[in-house]
Protein backbone atom coordinates (compact mmCIF):
# COMPACT_ATOMS: atom_id res chain seq x y z
CA UNK A 1 0.00 0.00 0.00
CA UNK A 2 1.03 3.39 -0.89
CA UNK A 3 -0.34 5.49 1.33
CA UNK A 4 -3.20 4.95 4.21
CA UNK A 5 -5.05 6.74 6.24
CA UNK A 6 -6.84 5.85 9.33
CA UNK A 7 -9.89 7.99 11.04
CA UNK A 8 -7.55 11.36 9.69
CA UNK A 9 -8.72 14.52 10.84
CA UNK A 10 -7.40 17.98 10.55
CA UNK A 11 -8.93 21.08 12.73
CA UNK A 12 -8.33 24.52 12.29
CA UNK A 13 -9.45 26.82 15.38
CA UNK A 14 -12.24 24.70 15.90
CA UNK A 15 -12.93 24.19 11.66
CA UNK A 16 -13.21 20.63 11.17
CA UNK A 17 -11.21 20.55 7.43
CA UNK A 18 -10.57 16.69 7.55
CA UNK A 19 -12.96 14.77 8.98
CA UNK A 20 -12.48 11.11 9.59
CA UNK A 21 -10.78 10.28 6.36
CA UNK A 22 -9.94 6.96 5.38
CA UNK A 23 -8.42 6.67 2.03
CA UNK A 24 -5.58 4.04 0.46
CA UNK A 25 -4.01 3.97 -2.46
CA UNK A 26 -2.00 0.98 -4.07
CA UNK A 27 0.62 0.48 -6.35
CA UNK A 28 -0.17 1.45 -10.17
CA UNK A 29 -3.70 2.73 -9.35
CA UNK A 30 -4.92 6.61 -9.76
CA UNK A 31 -7.00 7.60 -7.09
CA UNK A 32 -9.35 10.51 -7.87
CA UNK A 33 -9.84 12.99 -4.31
CA UNK A 34 -12.69 14.87 -5.83
CA UNK A 35 -14.80 18.09 -3.78
CA UNK A 36 -15.64 21.31 -3.92
CA UNK A 37 -13.31 24.68 -3.39
CA UNK A 38 -12.94 24.19 0.69
CA UNK A 39 -13.56 20.53 0.60
CA UNK A 40 -10.25 19.46 2.21
CA UNK A 41 -8.54 18.00 -0.23
CA UNK A 42 -5.30 20.56 -0.37
CA UNK A 43 -5.17 19.81 3.57
CA UNK A 44 -5.08 16.12 2.87
CA UNK A 45 -2.77 16.67 -0.08
CA UNK A 46 -0.54 18.76 2.47
CA UNK A 47 -0.80 16.23 5.32
CA UNK A 48 0.47 13.18 2.44
CA UNK A 49 3.42 15.73 1.56
CA UNK A 50 4.16 16.35 5.14
CA UNK A 51 3.51 19.96 5.20
CA UNK A 52 1.01 19.85 7.23
CA UNK A 53 0.54 18.27 10.87
CA UNK A 54 -3.26 16.60 11.16
CA UNK A 55 -4.95 16.73 14.43
CA UNK A 56 -5.86 13.18 14.75
CA UNK A 57 -5.86 9.69 12.78
CA UNK A 58 -3.19 7.75 11.43
CA UNK A 59 -1.71 8.13 8.20
CA UNK A 60 0.93 6.26 6.58
CA UNK A 61 2.88 7.04 3.14
CA UNK A 62 4.95 4.36 1.56
CA UNK A 63 5.22 2.78 4.90
CA UNK A 64 6.43 5.38 6.95
CA UNK A 65 5.51 8.73 8.67
CA UNK A 66 5.13 11.93 6.56
CA UNK A 67 6.38 13.71 9.81
CA UNK A 68 8.75 12.18 10.97
CA UNK A 69 10.29 10.18 8.39
CA UNK A 70 9.81 13.44 5.63
CA UNK A 71 12.83 13.34 4.20
CA UNK A 72 12.88 9.25 3.55
CA UNK A 73 9.71 9.80 1.80
CA UNK A 74 10.40 12.84 -0.34
CA UNK A 75 13.45 11.15 -2.51
CA UNK A 76 10.22 8.36 -3.24
CA UNK A 77 7.71 10.59 -4.21
CA UNK A 78 6.58 14.14 -6.03
CA UNK A 79 4.15 16.87 -6.32
CA UNK A 80 2.68 19.07 -9.29
CA UNK A 81 -0.03 21.55 -8.51
CA UNK A 82 -1.36 24.18 -11.37
CA UNK A 83 -0.79 26.72 -8.15
CA UNK A 84 2.83 26.48 -7.77
CA UNK A 85 6.10 27.81 -9.71
CA UNK A 86 9.54 27.25 -10.40
CA UNK A 87 11.94 29.94 -10.45
CA UNK A 88 10.40 32.83 -12.50
CA UNK A 89 13.58 34.29 -13.46
CA UNK A 90 15.84 31.12 -14.38
CA UNK A 91 16.55 29.08 -17.41
CA UNK A 92 14.21 25.93 -17.52
CA UNK A 93 17.68 23.76 -17.80
CA UNK A 94 19.16 25.90 -15.03
CA UNK A 95 16.07 25.34 -12.84
CA UNK A 96 15.59 21.48 -13.70
CA UNK A 97 19.33 20.76 -12.84
CA UNK A 98 18.68 22.36 -9.46
CA UNK A 99 15.81 20.38 -8.95
CA UNK A 100 17.86 17.10 -10.23
CA UNK A 101 20.73 18.17 -7.71
CA UNK A 102 18.10 18.74 -5.15
CA UNK A 103 16.91 14.93 -5.59
CA UNK A 104 20.22 13.84 -6.10
CA UNK A 105 20.08 12.32 -10.15
CA UNK A 106 22.36 10.47 -11.73
CA UNK A 107 22.59 11.53 -15.72
CA UNK A 108 20.70 13.94 -14.84
CA UNK A 109 21.22 15.71 -18.54
CA UNK A 110 19.79 12.81 -20.03
CA UNK A 111 17.11 12.43 -17.92
CA UNK A 112 16.42 16.40 -17.81
CA UNK A 113 16.89 16.13 -21.95
CA UNK A 114 14.58 12.52 -21.50
CA UNK A 115 11.90 14.45 -19.70
CA UNK A 116 11.35 17.76 -21.58
CA UNK A 117 11.12 15.21 -24.78
CA UNK A 118 8.68 13.38 -23.45
CA UNK A 119 6.51 16.01 -22.01
CA UNK A 120 6.88 17.98 -25.39
CA UNK A 121 8.88 20.87 -24.30
CA UNK A 122 12.39 20.55 -25.11
CA UNK A 123 12.14 23.76 -27.17
CA UNK A 124 11.83 25.54 -24.24
CA UNK A 125 15.12 24.43 -22.18
CA UNK A 126 16.70 27.57 -22.82
CA UNK A 127 13.74 29.79 -22.35
CA UNK A 128 13.56 31.76 -18.89
CA UNK A 129 10.03 30.00 -16.86
CA UNK A 130 8.74 33.18 -16.10
CA UNK A 131 8.04 34.18 -19.52
CA UNK A 132 6.40 30.86 -20.45
CA UNK A 133 2.46 30.34 -20.79
CA UNK A 134 1.15 28.56 -18.33
CA UNK A 135 0.07 25.95 -19.95
CA UNK A 136 4.13 25.39 -20.61
CA UNK A 137 4.98 26.69 -16.83
CA UNK A 138 2.19 23.01 -15.91
CA UNK A 139 4.12 20.94 -18.12
CA UNK A 140 7.50 21.97 -16.96
CA UNK A 141 6.16 21.57 -13.18
CA UNK A 142 5.13 17.95 -14.22
CA UNK A 143 8.44 17.31 -15.60
CA UNK A 144 10.27 18.32 -12.21
CA UNK A 145 7.65 15.74 -10.44
CA UNK A 146 9.31 13.04 -12.69
CA UNK A 147 12.94 13.75 -12.32
CA UNK A 148 13.17 11.34 -9.43
CA UNK A 149 11.47 8.57 -11.06
CA UNK A 150 8.65 8.67 -8.06
CA UNK A 151 6.63 5.95 -7.02
CA UNK A 152 4.08 8.28 -5.49
CA UNK A 153 2.94 11.47 -7.50
CA UNK A 154 0.40 13.89 -5.34
CA UNK A 155 -1.06 15.87 -8.66
CA UNK A 156 -3.34 19.24 -7.65
CA UNK A 157 -5.24 19.85 -10.60
CA UNK A 158 -2.60 19.16 -13.11
CA UNK A 159 -4.14 20.01 -15.76
CA UNK A 160 -6.15 23.16 -14.56
CA UNK A 161 -4.17 26.11 -16.67
CA UNK A 162 -4.16 23.88 -20.14
CA UNK A 163 -6.40 24.37 -23.18
CA UNK A 164 -8.24 20.81 -23.94
CA UNK A 165 -6.27 19.78 -26.88
CA UNK A 166 -2.95 20.10 -24.50
CA UNK A 167 -4.59 18.83 -21.49
CA UNK A 168 -5.53 15.56 -23.84
CA UNK A 169 -2.07 15.08 -24.70
CA UNK A 170 -0.48 15.78 -21.46
CA UNK A 171 -3.03 12.86 -20.27
CA UNK A 172 -2.35 10.65 -22.41
CA UNK A 173 1.31 11.21 -21.45
CA UNK A 174 0.47 10.32 -17.92
CA UNK A 175 -1.35 7.55 -18.22
CA UNK A 176 1.29 6.47 -20.61
CA UNK A 177 3.98 7.10 -17.71
CA UNK A 178 1.83 5.57 -14.63
CA UNK A 179 0.76 2.11 -16.77
CA UNK A 180 4.19 1.90 -17.87
CA UNK A 181 6.11 2.41 -13.94
CA UNK A 182 3.07 1.28 -12.33
CA UNK A 183 2.95 4.29 -10.37
CA UNK A 184 0.56 5.22 -7.99
CA UNK A 185 -1.40 8.86 -8.45
CA UNK A 186 -3.25 11.15 -5.79
CA UNK A 187 -5.27 13.40 -8.56
CA UNK A 188 -7.37 16.18 -7.84
CA UNK A 189 -9.15 18.37 -10.83
CA UNK A 190 -12.69 20.06 -10.74
CA UNK A 191 -12.73 18.61 -14.58
CA UNK A 192 -15.09 15.66 -13.80
CA UNK A 193 -14.44 13.85 -17.76
CA UNK A 194 -11.04 14.20 -16.85
CA UNK A 195 -11.44 12.04 -13.77
CA UNK A 196 -13.26 9.86 -15.31
CA UNK A 197 -10.65 9.37 -17.63
CA UNK A 198 -8.16 9.10 -15.56
CA UNK A 199 -8.81 7.95 -12.14
CA UNK A 200 -9.15 4.14 -11.06
CA UNK A 201 -11.71 5.02 -8.02
CA UNK A 202 -12.58 8.25 -6.47
CA UNK A 203 -12.87 9.77 -3.06
CA UNK A 204 -15.61 12.79 -2.76
CA UNK A 205 -15.53 15.17 -0.20
CA UNK A 206 -17.11 17.50 1.28
CA UNK A 207 -16.91 20.15 4.21
CA UNK A 208 -14.00 17.67 5.33
CA UNK A 209 -16.23 14.56 5.24
CA UNK A 210 -16.42 11.61 2.79
CA UNK A 211 -19.23 11.63 0.55
CA UNK A 212 -18.35 8.80 -1.77
CA UNK A 213 -16.09 6.97 -2.91
CA UNK A 214 -15.66 3.82 -5.57
CA UNK A 215 -15.00 3.53 -9.34
CA UNK A 216 -16.42 6.40 -11.49
CA UNK A 217 -19.52 3.84 -12.40
CA UNK A 218 -20.23 3.20 -9.16
CA UNK A 219 -20.45 6.36 -7.77
CA UNK A 220 -22.67 7.51 -10.84
CA UNK A 221 -25.19 4.86 -9.97
CA UNK A 222 -25.50 5.34 -6.74
CA UNK A 223 -26.29 8.70 -7.23
CA UNK A 224 -28.73 8.09 -10.14
CA UNK A 225 -26.67 10.37 -12.32
CA UNK A 226 -25.36 10.24 -15.51
CA UNK A 227 -22.34 11.77 -15.50
CA UNK A 228 -19.82 12.76 -12.37
CA UNK A 229 -20.49 16.48 -12.50
CA UNK A 230 -24.56 15.68 -11.92
CA UNK A 231 -23.03 13.98 -8.49
CA UNK A 232 -20.76 16.86 -7.78
CA UNK A 233 -23.48 19.47 -7.88
CA UNK A 234 -25.97 16.86 -6.50
CA UNK A 235 -23.43 16.85 -3.35
CA UNK A 236 -22.64 20.21 -3.08
CA UNK A 237 -26.23 21.20 -3.17
CA UNK A 238 -26.83 19.12 -0.17
CA UNK A 239 -29.31 16.64 -2.81
CA UNK A 240 -28.34 13.94 -0.53
CA UNK A 241 -31.12 13.00 1.86
CA UNK A 242 -28.42 11.50 4.66
CA UNK A 243 -25.17 10.64 4.37
CA UNK A 244 -26.32 7.20 4.93
CA UNK A 245 -27.60 7.30 1.54
CA UNK A 246 -23.78 7.31 -0.03
CA UNK A 247 -21.95 4.58 -0.87
CA UNK A 248 -19.15 3.40 1.72
CA UNK B 1 27.04 13.86 4.03
CA UNK B 2 27.47 14.03 0.50
CA UNK B 3 24.01 13.96 -0.59
CA UNK B 4 23.69 16.86 2.27
CA UNK B 5 26.87 18.59 0.41
CA UNK B 6 24.89 18.10 -2.98
CA UNK B 7 22.13 19.83 -1.88
CA UNK B 8 23.99 22.41 -0.28
CA UNK B 9 25.28 23.53 -3.60
CA UNK B 10 22.02 22.92 -5.49
CA UNK B 11 20.59 25.48 -3.56
CA UNK B 12 24.23 27.28 -3.81
CA UNK B 13 23.61 26.97 -7.66
CA UNK B 14 20.59 28.48 -7.83
CA UNK B 15 21.89 31.76 -5.96
CA UNK B 16 24.22 31.65 -8.77
CA UNK B 17 21.79 31.48 -11.77
CA UNK B 18 19.67 33.94 -9.97
CA UNK B 19 22.81 36.99 -10.14
CA UNK B 20 23.67 35.54 -13.48
CA UNK B 21 20.24 36.16 -15.19
CA UNK B 22 19.06 39.13 -13.31
CA UNK B 23 21.69 42.22 -13.72
CA UNK B 24 19.25 44.54 -11.06
CA UNK B 25 19.73 41.86 -8.33
CA UNK B 26 23.44 41.64 -8.95
CA UNK B 27 23.65 45.05 -9.40
CA UNK B 28 22.23 45.86 -6.01
CA UNK B 29 24.59 43.69 -4.11
CA UNK B 30 27.09 46.91 -4.49
CA UNK B 31 25.11 49.33 -5.15
CA UNK B 32 23.80 50.67 -1.44
CA UNK B 33 27.04 49.67 0.14
CA UNK B 34 28.73 52.05 -2.44
CA UNK B 35 26.36 54.99 -2.36
CA UNK B 36 26.74 54.86 1.40
CA UNK B 37 30.20 54.66 1.21
CA UNK B 38 29.97 57.60 -0.59
CA UNK B 39 27.69 59.67 1.73
CA UNK B 40 29.72 59.06 4.60
CA UNK B 41 33.01 59.55 2.97
CA UNK B 42 32.04 62.84 1.79
CA UNK B 43 30.33 63.65 5.16
CA UNK B 44 33.64 63.30 6.57
CA UNK B 45 35.23 65.17 4.47
CA UNK B 46 32.83 68.21 5.10
CA UNK B 47 33.76 67.34 8.96
CA UNK B 48 37.24 67.69 8.50
CA UNK B 49 37.35 70.78 6.56
CA UNK B 50 34.43 72.84 9.43
CA UNK B 51 35.93 71.35 12.32
CA UNK B 52 39.62 71.91 11.20
CA UNK B 53 42.47 70.30 13.18
CA UNK B 54 43.45 66.44 13.17
CA UNK B 55 39.92 64.55 13.32
CA UNK B 56 41.55 62.08 10.89
CA UNK B 57 40.49 59.50 13.32
CA UNK B 58 37.06 59.88 12.92
CA UNK B 59 36.76 60.11 9.43
CA UNK B 60 38.48 56.06 10.01
CA UNK B 61 35.94 55.45 12.36
CA UNK B 62 33.29 56.66 10.34
CA UNK B 63 34.30 54.61 7.06
CA UNK B 64 35.26 51.28 9.14
CA UNK B 65 31.97 51.62 11.07
CA UNK B 66 29.88 51.86 7.81
CA UNK B 67 31.97 48.50 5.84
CA UNK B 68 31.41 46.60 9.10
CA UNK B 69 28.14 47.27 9.35
CA UNK B 70 27.50 46.13 5.94
CA UNK B 71 28.95 42.88 6.39
CA UNK B 72 26.25 42.12 9.61
CA UNK B 73 22.98 43.86 7.45
CA UNK B 74 24.28 41.65 4.39
CA UNK B 75 24.81 38.68 6.19
CA UNK B 76 20.99 39.07 7.74
CA UNK B 77 19.68 39.98 4.07
CA UNK B 78 21.30 36.95 2.58
CA UNK B 79 19.39 34.39 5.03
CA UNK B 80 16.18 36.42 5.01
CA UNK B 81 15.83 37.44 1.25
CA UNK B 82 17.20 34.20 0.12
CA UNK B 83 13.79 32.49 1.47
CA UNK B 84 11.41 35.63 0.87
CA UNK B 85 12.69 34.94 -2.50
CA UNK B 86 11.12 31.44 -2.97
CA UNK B 87 7.86 32.80 -1.64
CA UNK B 88 7.58 35.42 -4.36
CA UNK B 89 8.46 32.83 -6.91
CA UNK B 90 5.91 30.30 -5.42
CA UNK B 91 8.70 27.99 -5.51
CA UNK B 92 9.04 27.21 -1.73
CA UNK B 93 6.71 24.60 -1.73
CA UNK B 94 8.93 22.60 -4.08
CA UNK B 95 11.66 23.08 -1.89
CA UNK B 96 9.94 22.43 0.91
CA UNK B 97 8.63 19.06 -0.68
CA UNK B 98 11.98 18.14 -1.66
CA UNK B 99 14.92 16.06 -0.24
CA UNK B 100 16.47 19.15 1.08
CA UNK B 101 16.69 19.99 4.63
CA UNK B 102 16.11 23.03 6.27
CA UNK B 103 19.19 23.41 7.67
CA UNK B 104 21.32 21.84 4.40
CA UNK B 105 18.79 25.28 3.14
CA UNK B 106 20.37 27.34 5.85
CA UNK B 107 23.75 26.51 5.55
CA UNK B 108 23.56 27.48 1.75
CA UNK B 109 22.60 31.12 2.70
CA UNK B 110 25.18 31.44 4.59
CA UNK B 111 27.49 30.54 2.58
CA UNK B 112 25.76 32.92 -0.33
CA UNK B 113 25.93 35.33 2.75
CA UNK B 114 29.75 34.92 3.47
CA UNK B 115 30.70 35.40 -0.36
CA UNK B 116 28.65 38.33 -0.91
CA UNK B 117 29.52 39.98 1.98
CA UNK B 118 33.55 39.36 1.39
CA UNK B 119 32.99 40.58 -1.90
CA UNK B 120 31.32 43.63 -1.05
CA UNK B 121 34.09 44.36 1.73
CA UNK B 122 36.49 43.62 -0.96
CA UNK B 123 35.02 46.77 -3.44
CA UNK B 124 33.87 49.16 -0.60
CA UNK B 125 37.82 48.56 1.17
CA UNK B 126 39.07 48.91 -2.33
CA UNK B 127 37.20 52.28 -3.18
CA UNK B 128 37.58 53.88 0.21
CA UNK B 129 41.56 53.40 -0.13
CA UNK B 130 40.44 55.23 -3.91
CA UNK B 131 38.60 57.49 -2.56
CA UNK B 132 40.01 58.84 0.81
CA UNK B 133 43.29 56.79 1.21
CA UNK B 134 41.25 54.93 3.97
CA UNK B 135 43.37 51.65 4.37
CA UNK B 136 40.84 48.92 5.69
CA UNK B 137 43.78 46.38 6.38
CA UNK B 138 46.26 48.87 7.58
CA UNK B 139 43.23 50.24 10.15
CA UNK B 140 42.30 46.91 11.75
CA UNK B 141 45.48 44.89 10.94
CA UNK B 142 44.94 40.91 11.53
CA UNK B 143 41.89 42.11 13.89
CA UNK B 144 39.89 42.53 10.82
CA UNK B 145 39.36 38.67 10.76
CA UNK B 146 37.91 38.02 13.89
CA UNK B 147 35.71 41.30 13.93
CA UNK B 148 34.02 39.96 10.45
CA UNK B 149 33.33 36.65 11.32
CA UNK B 150 31.65 38.09 14.33
CA UNK B 151 29.84 40.31 12.48
CA UNK B 152 28.70 37.58 9.74
CA UNK B 153 27.93 35.32 13.00
CA UNK B 154 25.53 37.79 14.05
CA UNK B 155 23.81 38.71 10.77
CA UNK B 156 23.04 34.60 10.27
CA UNK B 157 21.56 34.78 13.34
CA UNK B 158 19.17 37.94 13.09
CA UNK B 159 18.86 36.11 9.57
CA UNK B 160 17.46 32.88 10.82
CA UNK B 161 15.65 35.01 13.36
CA UNK B 162 13.42 36.67 10.70
CA UNK B 163 13.34 33.84 8.37
CA UNK B 164 10.88 32.69 11.17
CA UNK B 165 8.61 35.41 10.90
CA UNK B 166 8.79 34.43 7.56
CA UNK B 167 7.71 31.46 7.43
CA UNK B 168 5.23 32.17 10.16
CA UNK B 169 3.75 35.12 8.36
CA UNK B 170 4.52 34.88 4.99
CA UNK B 171 4.51 38.22 3.04
CA UNK B 172 3.05 39.49 5.97
CA UNK B 173 6.55 39.60 7.54
CA UNK B 174 8.24 41.04 4.88
CA UNK B 175 8.61 44.51 6.07
CA UNK B 176 10.72 43.39 9.27
CA UNK B 177 13.69 41.72 6.49
CA UNK B 178 14.29 45.09 5.94
CA UNK B 179 13.38 46.99 9.23
CA UNK B 180 14.75 43.80 11.97
CA UNK B 181 18.44 45.08 11.58
CA UNK B 182 17.49 48.98 11.77
CA UNK B 183 16.08 47.97 15.08
CA UNK B 184 20.04 46.80 16.12
CA UNK B 185 22.17 49.83 14.31
CA UNK B 186 20.97 52.07 16.95
CA UNK B 187 22.01 50.34 19.95
CA UNK B 188 25.24 48.93 18.34
CA UNK B 189 27.05 51.86 18.76
CA UNK B 190 28.25 51.57 15.52
CA UNK B 191 28.77 55.38 14.59
CA UNK B 192 29.69 56.46 18.45
CA UNK B 193 31.00 54.85 21.41
CA UNK B 194 29.23 53.12 24.02
CA UNK B 195 29.62 56.14 26.35
CA UNK B 196 27.62 58.46 24.11
CA UNK B 197 24.34 56.09 24.78
CA UNK B 198 22.06 56.95 28.12
CA UNK B 199 22.96 54.46 30.80
CA UNK B 200 19.77 52.53 30.28
CA UNK B 201 20.20 51.74 26.40
CA UNK B 202 23.62 50.63 27.21
CA UNK B 203 22.56 47.88 29.29
CA UNK B 204 20.39 46.79 26.45
CA UNK B 205 23.79 47.45 24.12
CA UNK B 206 26.34 45.43 25.96
CA UNK B 207 23.89 42.10 25.44
CA UNK B 208 24.44 42.91 21.73
CA UNK B 209 27.26 40.80 20.16
CA UNK B 210 27.46 43.96 17.72
CA UNK B 211 28.48 46.44 20.46
CA UNK B 212 31.37 44.90 21.26
CA UNK B 213 33.03 44.53 17.67
CA UNK B 214 32.45 48.06 17.03
CA UNK B 215 33.81 48.83 20.50
CA UNK B 216 36.68 46.67 19.15
CA UNK B 217 37.20 48.10 16.28
CA UNK B 218 37.64 51.59 17.86
CA UNK B 219 40.43 50.76 19.89
CA UNK B 220 42.39 49.05 17.56
CA UNK B 221 41.88 52.18 15.69
CA UNK B 222 42.27 54.06 18.68
CA UNK B 223 45.53 52.01 20.47
CA UNK B 224 46.78 49.63 17.75
CA UNK B 225 45.33 46.75 19.99
CA UNK B 226 41.82 45.25 20.79
CA UNK B 227 41.40 43.83 24.17
CA UNK B 228 40.47 40.36 23.85
CA UNK B 229 37.67 40.23 26.28
CA UNK B 230 35.67 42.20 23.69
CA UNK B 231 36.24 38.92 21.22
CA UNK B 232 35.03 36.92 23.33
CA UNK B 233 31.88 38.16 24.83
CA UNK B 234 30.78 38.73 21.14
CA UNK B 235 31.63 35.47 20.21
CA UNK B 236 29.80 33.60 23.08
CA UNK B 237 26.58 36.32 23.16
CA UNK B 238 26.88 35.29 19.23
CA UNK B 239 26.41 31.39 20.18
CA UNK B 240 23.51 32.39 22.39
CA UNK B 241 22.07 34.03 19.92
CA UNK B 242 22.48 31.60 17.30
CA UNK B 243 21.10 28.94 19.16
CA UNK B 244 18.34 30.96 20.28
CA UNK B 245 17.51 31.92 16.50
CA UNK B 246 17.42 28.39 15.30
CA UNK B 247 15.18 27.57 18.43
CA UNK B 248 12.95 30.66 17.69
CA UNK B 249 13.02 29.02 13.52
CA UNK B 250 11.89 25.57 14.62
CA UNK B 251 9.22 27.23 17.03
CA UNK B 252 8.06 29.42 13.94
CA UNK B 253 8.30 26.31 11.29
CA UNK B 254 5.95 23.97 13.62
CA UNK B 255 3.72 26.59 14.37
CA UNK B 256 3.29 27.27 10.56
CA UNK B 257 3.32 23.09 10.30
CA UNK B 258 0.15 22.77 12.64
CA UNK B 259 -1.29 26.23 10.98
CA UNK B 260 -1.39 24.71 7.57
CA UNK B 261 0.69 27.66 6.41
CA UNK B 262 3.73 25.57 5.09
CA UNK B 263 1.61 24.90 2.16
CA UNK B 264 -0.18 28.11 1.36
CA UNK B 265 3.33 29.98 1.47
CA UNK B 266 3.25 32.16 -1.56
CA UNK B 267 0.01 31.81 -2.51
CA UNK B 268 -1.36 34.62 -0.18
Amino acid sequence: MLIQTKELCKNYNGMLALDRLNLHLRQGEILGLLGPNGAGKTTAIHILLGLLTASSGEVSVLGMSPLRDRHRIASRINFSSAYTNLPTNLKVKETLSIYAKLYGIKNAKQKIAQLLDMFEVGHLRDRIYGALSSGEKTRLNLVKSFLNDPELLLLDEPTASLDPEVADRVRKILKGIQKERNLGIIYTSHNMPEVEEMCDRIIFINKGQTIAQGTAGEIKATFNSKTLDQVFIKIVRGDLVSKEEAPS
Amino acid sequence: MIASLNRISAMLLRYLYLHKRSVPRTFEIIFWPVMELFVWGFVTMYIQRVAGGDISRIIVFLINAMIFWDVLYRAQQSVSISIIEEIWTQNIVNLLISPLRIWEWMAATFIYGFVKTSLITIILGFLAFSLYKFNLVSADGLYLIPMVFNLLLFGWAVGVFTAGLIIRWGHAAEALIWGVPFLLQPISAIFYPLSVLPPWVRVISRCIPSTYVFEGMRAVIATGTMPSDYFFISFGLNIFYFILGGLFFYWMYRMAHVAGRLGRLGMD
